[in-house]
């Protein structure tokens, strides 16, 4: 997988549910794009036409709180999202993004604000933030999650490995 | 040892501390019509071939039951071949919410590790199971392997002093907690509830307790197995007198009147005297927090003889099949209807806003669910409170929220 990620940062508050990243009527399906095109909606009506591929969602407390579903992860993967950086995360959703690939980065303390430019090194857990120039560093995965992610996902791990 | 502890030492062999990392052999799983037809395919595109142990699995058709479009009924004809082929176990529209079925079909039971492919899985904790919720891709790890990676929760224990009062059930004590604790406020914790209070509740009390641990954002809870009955012999397994907790809240219960939680998050919870008043359109009773006959019988209770007044309505899902048919037996379904009040197919009805009563713009509902998120019900403009089936009952017969008749509160 690819070990630098550069983009914007798309900022949102704290305790954002599952049923705000993709709302519970949607999730019934196998079709990933129509996932992506309701991704966020209610939250943040422009974030589809605002975001470019590789772009971050940056949020506070909590992120991804609520339901079990994997679809809010995969939606936000498929709209392009190349990362999530969060002050912590809701634990299925943790899981949830490593096992489909998607990084997650759980920095306590950051400030980063709406618009900054990212860059963040997979390999290292640090994150830049070019439009600041401050640095900060991730915690690291377990070393399990770390495997995982780096084959890509749970998929491509256990298609090679078997088991765990 | 705290719970968590015990139940993974005796899986794995290790003495585990909080943070360690295990892997862990399950003993079952569960997945739904939302989550089986993506673990269906991850597990498929990992080259699984024959599921591990086609009796320890199985699968519900619950959330979006009868298929209300194509598109669904075709994610549930994915299910039935899959379940078909593989010899599993596949529980069809109208048998019952993933984890109402799985504890009455006994496919969890005390001791188990047991993954299911949805948020309330923790409702095990009820039966002194250590069960967590996963999403589809790990669910498809479990089906392939029989295993799961584990990191050993911390525990945060919540002791109860004294007995409800008549007028709060085990629903207005869990959003009391909710509330206490935070929406995040045990985090990839386990929570162990103890205090006289539960050893005297029924089984269907304990699920709805263990079942909100979700909203606090645990891994897992725990009711402590003290006067649990079953209908086997177990062996229960309660925290050792000197396990380390990260964490003890200490709460006084006696006095506690019925509460609801308010838009638009479970843990917006406040007694119930602030909203007395607000105008409701739509109740909701079910789930896998509050289906159950004894929540049917509540809500019975208050609405027998009466009717349900014009502009106003009443949605009830039975938590499963067996609910509804003790509910027709003992003439708890039958007073609901003449009441006025809709049944539905046992199942997850409108909770989680796919099918069976999305709210209108501007509605307020007053629901028995265990989620209030904005949009929740499938509509991002109406709002929804949570209370106990008695309140909701009572305030659908009143047009506005009121907790339960002859239980004003300060009185
Ligand atoms: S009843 Fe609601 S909360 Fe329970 S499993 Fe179904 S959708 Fe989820």
């Amino acid at each position: 997988m690819n070990n630098i990620l550069r983009g914007r940062a798309h900022v949102y508050g704290d305790n954002i549910d599952t049923d705000r990243i993709i709302p519970g009527k949607y999730t019934k399906t196998l079709d990933v794009q129509s996932l992506a095109e309701h991704v966020l909606e209610d939250l943040d009506p422009d974030f589809r036409s605002r975001m470019q591929r590789g772009d971050f969602v940056v949020a506070g407390d909590n992120f991804g709180c609520g339901s079990s579903r994997e679809q809010a992860p995969v939606a936000l993967q498929t709209a392009g999202v190349s990362a999530v950086v969060a002050r912590y995360f809701a634990r299925i959703f943790f899981r949830n993004a490593i096992n489909i690939g998607l990084p997650v980065l759980e920095i306590p303390d950051h400030d980063i604000a709406q618009g900054d430019e990212l860059e963040a090194d997979l390999s290292s857990g640090w994150v830049y933030n070019r439009t600041t120039g401050k640095t900060y560093q991730a915690k690291p995965l377990p070393e399990v999650m770390l495997r995982i992610l780096q084959a890509g996902g749970l998929v491509n791990y256990l298609r090679e490995h078997k088991t765990f | 040892m705290t719970t968590v502890e015990k139940m993974l030492f005796q899986k794995t062999g290790q003495r585990v501390r909080p943070g360690d990392i295990v892997i862990a052999p399950v003993d079952g799983l569960m997945a739904t019509d939302t989550t089986a037809p993506g673990a269906i395919k991850a597990f498929e595109k990992m080259g699984g071939q024959r599921v591990w142990a086609p009796e320890k699995c199985a699968l519900v058709i619950d959330h979006a039951a009868p298929a209300p479009n194509e598109r669904i009924a075709n994610l549930h004809r994915l299910m039935r071949e899959f379940a078909r082929q593989q010899g599993i176990r596949l529980f069809e529209i109208g048998e019952g919410i993933c984890h109402q079925v799985m504890v009455e079909q006994g496919y969890v039971r005390p001791g188990y590790l047991f993954t299911g492919a949805d948020s309330h899985t923790p409702t095990y904790g009820a039966l002194n199971a250590f069960a967590c919720g996963v999403g589809a891709t790990d669910l498809a790890a479990v089906m392939l392997t029989g295993k799961i990676w584990l990191k050993t929760p911390a525990t945060l224990r919540i002791r109860c002093h004294g007995q409800l009062r008549p007028d709060a059930s085990a629903k207005d004590l869990i959003l009391f907690l909710t509330g206490k604790v935070g929406i995040a406020g045990a985090t990839y914790m386990a929570v162990e509830f103890e205090g006289e209070a539960f050893e005297t509740m029924s089984l269907a009390s304990r699920m709805c307790v263990a079942n909100m641990t979700a909203e606090m954002g645990a891994k897992t809870g725990f009711v402590h197995p003290h006067g649990l009955k079953l209908p086997y012999p177990f062996e229960p397994i309660a925290p050792d007198a000197d396990a380390e907790y990260a964490q003890t809240i200490e709460v006084d219960i006696g006095e506690l009147p019925p509460q609801v939680a308010a838009p638009e998050s479970p843990d917006n919870v406040h007694p119930i005297e602030r909203y007395v008043g607000t105008p409701v359109h739509y109740g909701f009773i079910g789930t896998c927090g509050n289906g159950r006959l004894e929540d049917l019988q509540a809500a019975a209770q208050v609405l027998r003889g009466k009717r349900i007044p014009e502009g106003v309505r009443l949605v009830i899902a039975p938590a499963s099949r067996s609910v509804l048919l003790d509910a027709m037996l003992d003439g708890t379904a039958h007073a609901l209807v003449e009441a006025g009040a809709t049944l539905i197919t046992p199942g997850c009805g409108p909770c989680v806003g796919s099918h069976e009563g999305v709210p209108a713009d501007g509605e307020t509902v007053i629901s028995a669910a265990n989620r209030n998120f904005r949009g929740r019900m499938g509509n991002p403009r109406a709002q929804i409170f949570l209370a106990s089936p008695a309140t909701v009952a009572a305030s659908i017969l009143a047009g506005y929220i009121t907790p339960p008749p002859s239980v004003e509160p300060g009185i």
